[in-house]
């Protein structure tokens, strides 16, 4: 097994095209684990760890963008504030040696639909901006996932970065393990509110062959609240239980050993339903203060 | 005997460490530092610089028969130095620990998935993979039986096994062997009346999970061959003189050509009592004359060692209105897999203490182990009762439903004490504080509300609920489990002592074979020798085969029996030590001790330096517990246990009962342990058994679908982590038992026993659910 390691992005993105049968490898908490099991023999590992570029965050024209190297230790003691869905989610991932290794984007790279970061980025409305020698361009990460651990990342690309805008509303993210830390996902939803849109964003994870959205909870949800993102008025209870309902039917889950595809769906509704009334009662308690 | 050539990297070498303390007191561990540190050589840190990578081929179907086997494949690959299958064994092809039923390599027929079928040598183990992926086998793949109810219901069909197994010197129990088919064993206990009747009765069927020890230290070792034409293996494992006697079966070897050293072992809980890779290092060894290394990466390891039998039993408890026990059946099945390994032992002990630690005038148990093509289950931390207990005190805690009943004041009612008959018809003859140790837990403050702190929710920082859908739940379970070996086994140990002077120190040297799996033996024989001899330096030799048997570090049984005959050795070694003394100074033995590393008597002060210049006393000695004897096959009684040990444990849970989710807030045991030789250590058991057993009451599972394990990694098998293990208020009793030394009773199985039934019982009290299955799912509990 051949292994580059380039230090800068230009070469990087030379060596991606030069070599599209590499796997890259960031924080190696996937790549590795394939290897060591012998499920992944890459004839060349392309090592992005050397990239400076890919370890910084910045403020970018109103966005956060989020280098793809940056751990999610460094995601919660650094951006708990501008991103805090996503940094609530970088606390559920399993310890902390692997959240001083593991980064946003290898997550996305191996775009597993149990990747832990994916419905906080589905709720942001997050970008994934890709790279490659011809160029650089922004995938809405709504469109990124495209099948089982299938991203629409061409053969020459690379993750440069994730752009998220910094939230104008309370963000929350639940997943669901059968231990009470370092777990993989049986089920995950992520919400934020977008009152600046009038919009509420969902993501849903481990429930279906890609993490998604639950379209039409998100509608259900904008329609209700129309009426009481100028009031801050209470939400009826009725609203939330039905908010949690739809975004149970949008899941397509399976049964595995990790859950039965019934418990996920009932879990996401009582998720979705808590996740909504503590993220309202936020937005309330802001306008209060 | 020769020495080895040259001695691996890695090896254990001789501990000493800086503690001082005897017996009662917290000694620290010799290896505690190395430890701690990261310098301690464990079994996969062995090395030689010459040395090939063995591994094994296993079979992908739970149940086929072998058609051929093509090696040239894997022998073509360059850097492969040997490539063997069943064929390549020269001696017994079958081993066993109690019935000799399991090929060394696959012999015609696999019957579980992971079943050894070649073994491949190379100077790289990716090369060694690489290779062992090209040996060609042809399967005609059959349909496995993979239920435990099913096999023994058809036992003319679809046999696992077609004949007898053979039954070994090794065999610890009085198996009770089907003439052929799928049983292993049935146990009967009958007492009393052969048809009782009760104003109340309470039915129910229960189901445990098959658990894995999940020691952390995956399966490794070394084989060096010798220039006597025999090996030296270096190995963790668990009892190595059964090792040696199976390796030289299989080897064709005499034992002095087969000489075992214990590399360092990172846990065990049973799961090492069986071989793995140790004849089939050996035979690399041998065939290439090169020393070998295996090492099983997590994966290989959950098909490398056998698991904790799953059981479904039934139970049927009348009682009178007034709560007394009147009657209890059972009928209780272990599924063994497909190899007998330690099922008649488990059967053995499920069967005789199948019930708990209760008065029962009328008895009926059926207790049946069975071959499966499951993978083979055997002796894992309180075999036979981990299982019964989830039933037994289920059964407690619905019959105190049942007649309006404290759940508690139930059992208080019906416990044992000392002077009580076991359902064996043994008198129960040193304390047994039953009453006490559920009276004490009573008396423990409970936990306050929840901090409002994510980590002490159910789902801990995965924030699934603010507080909402949580409720509280308490339970408890008491246990009850037979120390060391049991029915007839002649259950010994075999210690070698060592006094002399060295660089003018008087120095104490302990040898046994005991296996130190991270317990704390090793600190607990130097206790020992220090409150015995009065030196305060003790070192711990290497545990090898130079010296005899110590028995397995398994059945709560070495600080009993390995502490029994390093306190004999020492006190005869402190008998010629005080005899020279007392011939040197004219005193009377009688008024001679050791103290400080002298004989002192009221005036006398001889320094052992002195005393005994250049010349060192040794004595080797075996110790038995008073022996135990087998057990009627038809009626069950007989004097089976030496020793039983008590714990109870009160459990109290938060339950998300809407999204299923469990945080255990507290953990609260008392447990006797007649004397605590070291009490920091019994904390440790007591900490790490109550972990273990609530690991299985709300995680812990290898879930089996068609004979195929589908979760065989740490991603997906489970064990409790520190957000799930609670803190715990740990009350120990010292009540002697007069039979054993100093009183002392074994406590690492009965706090593993009591643990998980408590979890259960706190979780059926916060949700009002049934729950007769562990363990217990998110699904259970929110009916999805």
């Amino acid at each position: 097994m051949r292994f580059l390691q380039p230090t800068t992005w230009a070469e990087a993105l030379e060596a991606r095209a030069t070599h599209p049968d590499a796997v890259a490898i960031a924080g190696g908490t996937d790549v590795m684990v394939g290897i060591n099991f012998g499920r992944l023999r890459p004839p060349l590992l392309l090592d992005l760890t050397r990239v400076g570029e890919l370890q910084e965050w910045s403020v970018d024209g109103g966005d956060v963008r989020l280098g793809a190297g940056v751990p999610y230790a460094r995601v919660i003691t650094e951006l708990g504030d501008r991103l805090p869905g996503l940094a609530m989610a970088s606390r559920t991932i399993g310890s902390p040696q692997i959240r001083n290794r593991g980064t946003v984007g290898g997550n996305l790279a191996t775009a597993s639909p149990a990747g832990d970061a994916h419905p906080a980025l589905l709720a942001a409305d997050a970008e994934v901006e890709v790279a490659s020698v011809r160029g650089t361009r922004r995938i809405p990460v709504t469109d990124f996932y495209t099948g089982v651990k299938r991203s629409a990342l061409a053969p020459d690309e690379l993750i440069a970065a994730v752009r998220i805008r910094p939230p104008a509303g309370p963000q929350q993210y639940s997943k669901i393990g059968t231990r009470n830390a370092m777990v993989i996902a049986v089920a995950a939803f992520g919400l934020a509110l977008h009152p600046d849109r009038g919009v509420v964003g969902t993501g849903i994870g481990s429930a279906a062959p890609t993490p998604r959205r639950a379209t039409a909870a998100e509608e259900f949800a904008a329609e209700e609240l129309s009426g009481l993102w100028e009031s801050r008025g209470e939400l009826p209870a009725a609203t939330a239980v039905r908010f949690g309902e739809l975004v149970a039917t949008a899941a397509a889950p399976i049964d595995d050993v990790r859950g039965t595809a019934a418990y996920r769906v009932h879990a996401l509704s009582v998720m979705a339903r808590r996740a909504l009334t503590w993220a309202w009662a936020e937005y309330r308690t802001a306008k209060e203060s | 005997m020769s020495a080895p050539a040259r001695t691996p990297a890695g090896a254990p070498g001789s501990l000493t460490g800086p503690g001082s303390g005897g017996v009662g007191d917290d000694a620290a561990r010799p290896d505690g530092t190395l430890k701690v540190r990261g310098e301690f050589a464990y079994g996969s840190d062995l090395w030689m610089e010459d040395m090939l990578w063995g591994v094994t081929l296993r079979s992908p179907h739970p149940y086929a028969r072998i058609r051929s086997i093509d090696v040239g494949p894997a022998l073509a690959v360059p850097g492969v130095k040997a490539v063997l299958t069943s064929d390549d064994v020269p001696g017994e092809k079958v081993y066993g620990l109690e019935l000799a039923d399991q090929p060394v390599l696959a012999v015609d027929v696999v019957r579980y998935q992971g079943e050894p079928v070649a073994l491949v040598a190379a100077d790289h183990p990716e090369t060694a993979r690489a290779a062992a992926a090209r040996i060609v086998v042809d399967y005609e793949v059959w349909e496995p039986v993979t239920d435990a109810i099913t096999a023994l219901g058809h036992p003319h069909w679809n046999q696992v096994h077609d004949g007898t197994a053979r039954v070994t010197e090794l065999s610890r129990e009085s198996a009770h062997l089907h003439p052929e088919g799928n049983l292993v064993r049935h146990l009967k206990v009958r007492t009393g009346d052969p048809a009782p009747t009760a104003d109340v009765v309470v039915v129910n069927t229960y189901e445990v999970g098959m658990q894995d020890q999940a020691f952390l230290g995956p399966e490794s070792g070394l084989a060096v061959p010798a220039e006597d034409g025999g090996v030296e293996l270096y190995v963790a494992t668990q009892w190595l003189h059964v090792d040696q006697r199976q390796i030289c079966s299989a080897l064709s070897l005499p034992p002095e050509q087969v000489r075992l050293t214990l590399a360092g072992v990172g846990g065990a809980f049973g799961g090492r009592e069986d071989l793995s890779m140790h004849v089939h290092a050996c035979l690399l060894a041998l065939r290439t004359g090169k020393p070998v290394k295996m090492s099983y990466n997590r994966e290989e390891s959950f098909f490398g060692h056998v698991h904790r039998h799953p059981a479904t039993m039934r139970y049927e408890h009348g009682a009178t209105r007034d709560g007394d026990l009147v009657y209890v059946k059972a009928e209780i099945y272990f599924d063994g897999g497909a190899y007998a390994s330690s099922t008649p032992a488990v059967v053995g002990n499920g069967g005789t203490m199948g019930i708990g630690p209760y008065v029962v005038p009328n008895v009926h148990v059926d207790c049946y182990g069975a071959y499966t093509n499951n993978p083979p289950c055997g002796a894992m931390r309180g075999f036979g009762s981990v299982q019964t207990a989830f039933a037994y005190e289920s059964q407690m805690d619905a019959l105190a439903a049942e007649l309006g009943m404290d759940p508690v004041e139930l059992r208080c009612r019906n416990a044992m004490e000392q002077g009580s008959k076991a359902i064996t018809g043994q008198v129960i003859d040193s304390p047994a504080p039953v009453v006490e140790l559920l009276r004490r837990l009573e008396a423990m403050p409970l936990p306050g509300a929840a901090p409002d702190d994510l980590r002490h929710m159910p789902g801990g920082v995965s924030n699934t609920t603010h507080g909402e859908g949580v409720r509280r739940g308490i339970g408890y379970a008491v246990s009850y489990k037979n120390v060391a070996f049991s029915e007839g086994f002649d259950d010994y140990s075999t210690a070698r002592v060592r006094l002399e002077v060295v660089g003018g120190e008087p120095t104490v040297t302990v040898h046994t074979a005991a296996a130190e799996v991270g317990q704390g033996l090793v600190t607990v024989e130097q206790q020992i020798a220090r409150t015995e001899l009065g030196v305060d330096r003790v070192v711990v030799a290497p545990k090898d085969t130079q010296v005899g048997s110590a028995g397995s570090t398994s059945a709560s049984r070495q600080t009993y029996v390995t502490g029994g005959a390093v306190k004999a050795a020492c006190e005869a070694v402190r008998g010629r030590v005080l005899e020279r003394a007392a011939a040197t100074t004219g005193r009377p033995v009688g008024e001679l001790r050791l103290f400080d590393g002298a004989v002192v008597a009221d005036g006398l002060e001889l320094p052992l330096a002195e005393l005994l210049g250049d010349d060192a006393v040794e004595e080797t000695l075996e110790w038995r517990h008073r022996p135990t004897e087998a057990i009627d096959p038809e009626t069950g009684q007989g004097f089976a246990h030496v020793q039983y040990a008590f714990s109870a444990h009160r459990a109290v849970v938060d339950v998300d009962t809407e999204l299923g989710l469990v945080k255990v807030v507290e953990m609260a045991c008392t447990q006797d342990v007649g004397k605590a030789i070291n009490p920091q250590a019994v904390v440790g058991q007591i900490q790490g058994g109550t972990a273990q057993g609530l690991g299985l009451a709300v995680m812990e599972e290898i879930l089996i679908k068609d004979g195929r394990v589908q979760n065989p990694s740490f991603t997906d098998y489970l064990i409790p982590t520190i957000l799930d293990m609670p803190p715990m208020r740990i009350e120990i009793l010292e009540y002697a038992d007069p039979h054993a030394p100093y009183g002392l009773r074994g406590v690492g199985e009965a706090p593993n026993i009591s643990s998980g039934p408590a979890v259960l019982a706190a979780i059926r009290q916060a949700t009002g659910l049934p729950l007769t299955r562990v363990p217990v799912r998110p699904e259970h509990l929110t009916g999805t």
